[in-house]
């Protein structure tokens, strides 16, 4: 490495106080797996492998086991730029935000299509557990791939998890996994997987998994004196109702045909857990309780059809069950159930003008429904059509990618529980059509050093609840829109043999601003009446770093240490009809959103033995856009450790692994009133065949 | 091992330099807003409600003295107390030397004394709303009923009479679905029921009655039947009722009903909305905030009742314009010596609201931030 180059790496470092953490961007499954699998996971597409122009990240194979992630949730509070609002503990709600701009505008997509809830938007990462996945990638803006459906061209910033596909080398027909998990919190976590090699051309994976946990961890809270420091109050607790039962079942088929790939698989979630709620004055203990039935089934064919022409097929249908049951008898009895479902198909059509031009026009459709109990709820059916129109050229220095989205929404109600007289209208039909354009600058032949930049405007639809939910939803909504602006650069270096084997640095300067934001405002009076309205109006600010060294010491010990910064002004310009209560939010850091965050995941691997060391950074944050010492949250940082080794045993592969997280035993809170875990440690055991 | 070695130590600089402090109990901050001012009170409190979940009920005390605002008291007054004053405050008053905080969705009644605000206990009540005091009992609305083995179980409030010298409940008495504020006149306990747990999707699901309790036995004498959805009841001068209902926030407006107390039913209903209203003499303040289906906005009244013409004898207190710039009030008061008009606004509930000094003439005073949703007063006479 130069000096130049090394100054300025360690300036930068130090500058942003190296909370910076990293993802590994380019490489990642073909790396060495210390369980001596051949892991050539991936079949070959026959696409040309076009160069992400997009600012991406993505964890996968031994960098995501390394970090001690329960939930998918867990996992991606390393990613630069990214919020999860985490409600504490196993069975707690984990929702992500990108870049601010709220968890309604994320698109997730398991295994190549999205998740999808069109009653309020959010998915559950919690949910997800790191099982059965395999990598996890996040996109500003979207996925740098033209060939793919309309719908991944729907979000502001999409994560797109990978479970575990079959793989085989040469001698093999059978993998077995099993894992077993224990530790904190009463979990009994059993894990079971099983693959095959059906025919030359056709493997079967079918996986299962089982979680039973307590939920019941001490937490604690303190208080002292102003000026002395002396303790006012300090009181440790149980926390309860968090327990949580799941059971997650999922198969698929996974084939290739003459040139191309076809595969189609089953999912299946289903939960009881207690919502644990906040903790007030006098109130330590809820007795809410949630249960959740998730299942699909989704398919997709590609293959090339002429030279030039590729086609890609996507199918799939949702069935998604909802229970909430407040069986509190001094407060209102509610037991409503929320079914939902959808269907959804999708093609793409890829051409290849020339060698350099790539053009895409994809084609999707989508119907939803949603039917409730709830008192006064009407059902709403949407149907969606989809347009995407997109290109991509590499006009040799220069590489990019321009795409056109039109989405058009239509939805109709049926009467379903409401009142006799009570209106029952649908929303009017919305038809948007909305723009993105990349551009990659790579302006050394020699040197991986790429420029780039975008800018994306799309929006989220106003969801099933924020339309129909009975008294609060508002049929008139616009849809909430975003104005993403983006420019970074990345650079990568390999110097095989030398200590710092190879580093890479990428860092995105960005302007978001979203427009017309819902927000729920006071409705009436009194009562906690809700009505969701556009008025809110956010800007956002922010850098993200990432970087990524290993090294290669001495006596085959390798060192991994990846770390991300971000930095971001998220403020609420949204206007009031009260100018004094304006000037109290107006420029405010919206909710939760911490100026400075970052992560450092680390691991030192030698031989069969493999030691990781993460730590999260949030600085301080409000509660509220009125950023007053009364919503003041406080910086919160954890530390994980982990320790594993694997054994070969005959035909058998042993790990054995030992986590600790929250070392320091910080009592912290992401979400006030919420109280977040205490030291806590987890082993696993894990056996392959 | 130049870059690995910075790495670490500015890795060690920031776990170092990160640290956290432990976090201080709540100061008031104090706002002198007016000069010092004789008018035979000390003072008032207010309770701010804060919203549902955030633990953010607090309590701030005007100072007629000093014409200071003091803002979040009770943490710097009672700073051993874990989670402070509690979630959702609902209703305030002082009987004898004692101050009463009712404190919704942290289940308890706070008793601290008046003078000062230092707590003296709870009276632990679930789902509790609204508290008025006779002869040395408190008696408390509670949205909580009666357990019962049921599968189309629906829960009846009760009124619990508490004991203030032990702040134990002595009896209770079952009334109607869920109901809220309260009014001790000529031997009887009026309690408006409104039933607003079940009225969601269908408005006949809602209560209608005022539930008529004889003081000195204690059990329901009555019910009266007023209109859907009731909210406030006040007895004015002569022993008589108001009684407002929120309707059905669909097609039935909010509107204000006058009980006879001799006829014990309704004889007279006038034509306003009432969200909240406060009675000065023979005049009823009243405002209220409807949302309008046609508009899509929140519409907002302001009046004035005569309680014995039972005439609106004015449509606006507020003369300056400041009307315009309040998003949603939500509490009253009139000072019943200077008749200044108080009136809070909750503005967009989860961040702080505003309390409006209004002079009788209705011009702006004062104005000063106060906490989350600022909602509920409690006049403090002089010692």
């Amino acid at each position: 490495m130069s000096n130049v180059l090394k100054t300025l790496l360690s300036t930068f470092l130090a500058f942003i106080g190296t909370h910076l953490y990293g993802q590994q961007t380019y490489r990642d499954s073909t790396r060495v797996d210390t369980g001596g699998v051949k892991t050539l996971r991936g079949v070959t597409i026959y696409t040309s492998v076009y160069k992400e122009v997009i600012p991406s990240q993505k964890l996968s194979g031994d960098n995501l086991k390394s970090l001690n992630s329960f939930s998918v949730a867990d996992a991606i509070r390393y990613f630069a730029g990214v919020q999860v609002k985490d409600y504490g503990g196993i069975g707690g709600l984990k929702t992500v935000d990108m870049r601010s701009m709220g968890t309604n505008h994320m698109g997730v997509f398991y295994d190549g299509i999205q998740l999808g809830n069109a009653q309020n938007g959010q998915i559950d990462l919690g949910k997800f557990s790191m099982d059965n996945i395999e990598s996890i990638a996040v996109y500003n803006g979207q996925k740098s791939d033209i060939f793919q459906p309309a719908r991944d061209y729907g979000s502001s910033g999409s994560i797109y998890l990978r479970s575990r596909k079959p793989v085989f080398d040469s001698s093999k027909t059978t993998n077995f996994k099993g894992v077993f998990k224990t530790g904190s919190f009463d979990l009994i976590n059993p894990s079971v997987l099983f693959e095959r090699k059906l025919t030359e051309n056709i493997n079967y994976s079918i996986s299962s998994e089982f979680i039973k946990s307590s939920g019941r961890y001490p937490f604690r809270y303190k208080r002292v004196y102003h000026k002395s420091g002396d303790i006012a109050w300090d009181t440790t607790a149980i926390r309860q109702n968090g327990d949580i039962n799941a059971l997650r079942v999922e198969s698929g088929i996974y084939g290739n045909i003459n040139r191309g790939v076809w595969n189609a698989k089953a999912y299946f979630y289903d939960s009881e857990r207690g919502i644990p709620g906040a903790i007030v004055n006098n109130v330590w203990m809820r007795s809410q309780r949630q249960w959740d039935r998730n299942f699909f089934l989704q398919g997709s064919l590609q293959k090339n059809v002429l030279p030039k022409y590729d086609i890609q097929v996507n199918a799939k249908y949702a069935n998604d069950y909802m229970r909430y049951l407040n069986p509190d008898p001094t407060l209102m009895h509610i037991d409503n159930n929320f079914r939902q479902q959808e269907w959804y198909g999708s093609v793409a059509n890829k051409y290849s003008v020339t060698k350099k031009i790539d053009i895409n026009l994809s084609t999707d459709f989508q119907y939803n429904t949603l039917n409730s109990n709830l008192d006064g709820f009407v059902s709403p059916k949407r149907f969606t059509s989809l347009v995407a129109l997109a290109g991509a050229a590499e006009l040799g220095k220069l590489k990019m990618q321009a795409s056109l989205l039109g989405t058009f929404v239509d939805e109709r109600v049926t009467r379903g529980n409401a009142a006799s007289g009570d209106s029952a209208i649908a929303a009017p039909s919305k038809n948007e059509v909305t723009p993105a354009v990349f551009l990659s600058y790579k302006p050394f032949p020699q040197t991986d050093f790429n420029i780039r930049a975008f800018y994306k405007n799309i929006f989220r639809m106003p969801t099933f609840n924020d339309l129909y939910y009975t008294d609060i939803g508002d049929i008139s909504l616009k849809p909430e829109y975003t104005h993403q602006y983006n420019l970074g650069f990345a650079y990568r270096k390999s110097r095989a043999g030398a200590l710092l084997s190879e580093w890479q640095l990428q860092s995105d300067f960005y302007f978001n601003q979203v427009t017309d934001k819902i927000v729920a405002v006071p409705k009436g009076s009194g009562m906690y009446r809700w009505m969701m309205m556009n008025i809110g109006e956010v800007e956002i600010r922010g850098v993200d770093v990432v970087s990524d060294l290993a090294f290669s010491l001495p006596k085959g010990v390798l060192l991994n240490v990846r770390t991300a910064y971000t930095y971001q002004t998220a403020q609420d310009f949204t206007k009031r009809k009260s100018k004094e209560l304006q000037k109290i939010t107006y420029g405010g850091q919206i909710p939760y959103i911490p100026w400075h965050s970052g992560s450092v995941i680390s691991s030192i691997q030698y031989q069969s033995w493999r030691l990781n060391y993460s730590f999260i950074y949030v600085g301080e944050r409000y509660q509220n856009s009125a950023n007053i010492p009364e919503n003041y949250e406080q910086p919160w940082y954890t530390s994980d450790v982990s320790a594993s080794k694997n054994i070969q045993f005959k035909r058998y592969r042993f790990r054995i692994s030992g986590e600790l997280n929250n070392v320091f035993n910080q009592d912290y809170e992401v979400v006030l009133n919420y109280p977040m875990p205490k030291r806590n440690y987890k082993i696993i055991l894990s056996v392959e065949l | 091992m130049r870059t690995p070695a910075l790495f670490f130590i500015v890795l060690l600089l920031f776990v170092v330099s990160s640290c956290r402090k432990d976090v201080e109990v709540f100061m008031n901050e104090d706002t002198s807003l007016d000069s010092s001012a004789q008018n035979g009170f000390a003072g008032f409190y207010l309770l701010n409600e804060g919203n549902m979940g955030s633990n953010k009920s607090t309590l701030d005390y005007f100072d007629y003295a000093s014409g200071k605002f003091q803002r979040n008291i009770y943490a710097a007054i009672n700073p051993n107390v874990p989670k402070e004053l509690g979630d959702v405050g609902n209703d305030i008053a002082i009987y004898g030397n004692r101050l009463y905080a009712v404190v919704n969705a942290s289940n308890k009644v706070e008793v601290m004394d008046a003078r000062t605000a230092r707590r003296i206990g709870q009276i632990q009540i679930p789902n509790c709303r609204y508290i008025k005091f006779d002869k040395g009992f408190a008696y408390i609305t509670s949205y909580a009923g009666p357990i019962e083995v049921n599968p189309n179980y629906t829960q009846k409030g009760y009124v619990a009479k508490i004991d203030t010298t032990t702040l134990a409940m002595v009896d209770k008495c079952i009334v109607g679905y869920q109901p809220d504020g309260l009014e001790i006149t000529n031997g009887k306990i009026y309690v408006a029921n409104s039933g607003g747990y079940m009225g969601a999707g269908n408005t006949e699901k809602y209560e209608r009655t005022v539930s008529v309790i004889d003081l000195a036995t204690f059990k329901e004498d009555k019910r009266i039947d007023v209109a859907y959805n009731l909210h406030h009841i006040k007895a004015d001068k002569r022993g008589d009722l108001w009684v407002t209902s929120r309707g059905d926030y669909k097609k039935l407006a909010s509107r204000l009903y006058f009980i006879d107390k001799l006829q014990q039913k309704v004889t007279d209903t006038l034509p306003i909305a009432v969200s909240n209203y406060y009675l000065d003499g023979d005049s009823l303040y009243v405002y209220s905030t409807e949302w309008s289906y046609i508009t899509y906005s929140n519409v907002i009244t302001y009046g004035i009742v005569n309680t014995r013409t039972h005439e609106i004898v004015s449509r606006s207190f507020i003369t300056d314009g400041t009307d315009k710039e309040i998003e949603i009030p939500y509490g009253i008061m009139v000072h019943p010596v200077t008749k200044d008009i108080y009136v809070t606004d909750a503005g967009n509930y989860v961040s702080p609201g505003l309390l409006y000094c209004f002079t009788k003439e209705g011009k702006k005073k004062w104005s000063v931030r106060t906490g989350d949703i600022p909602a509920h007063f409690a006049l403090l006479p002089k010692s």
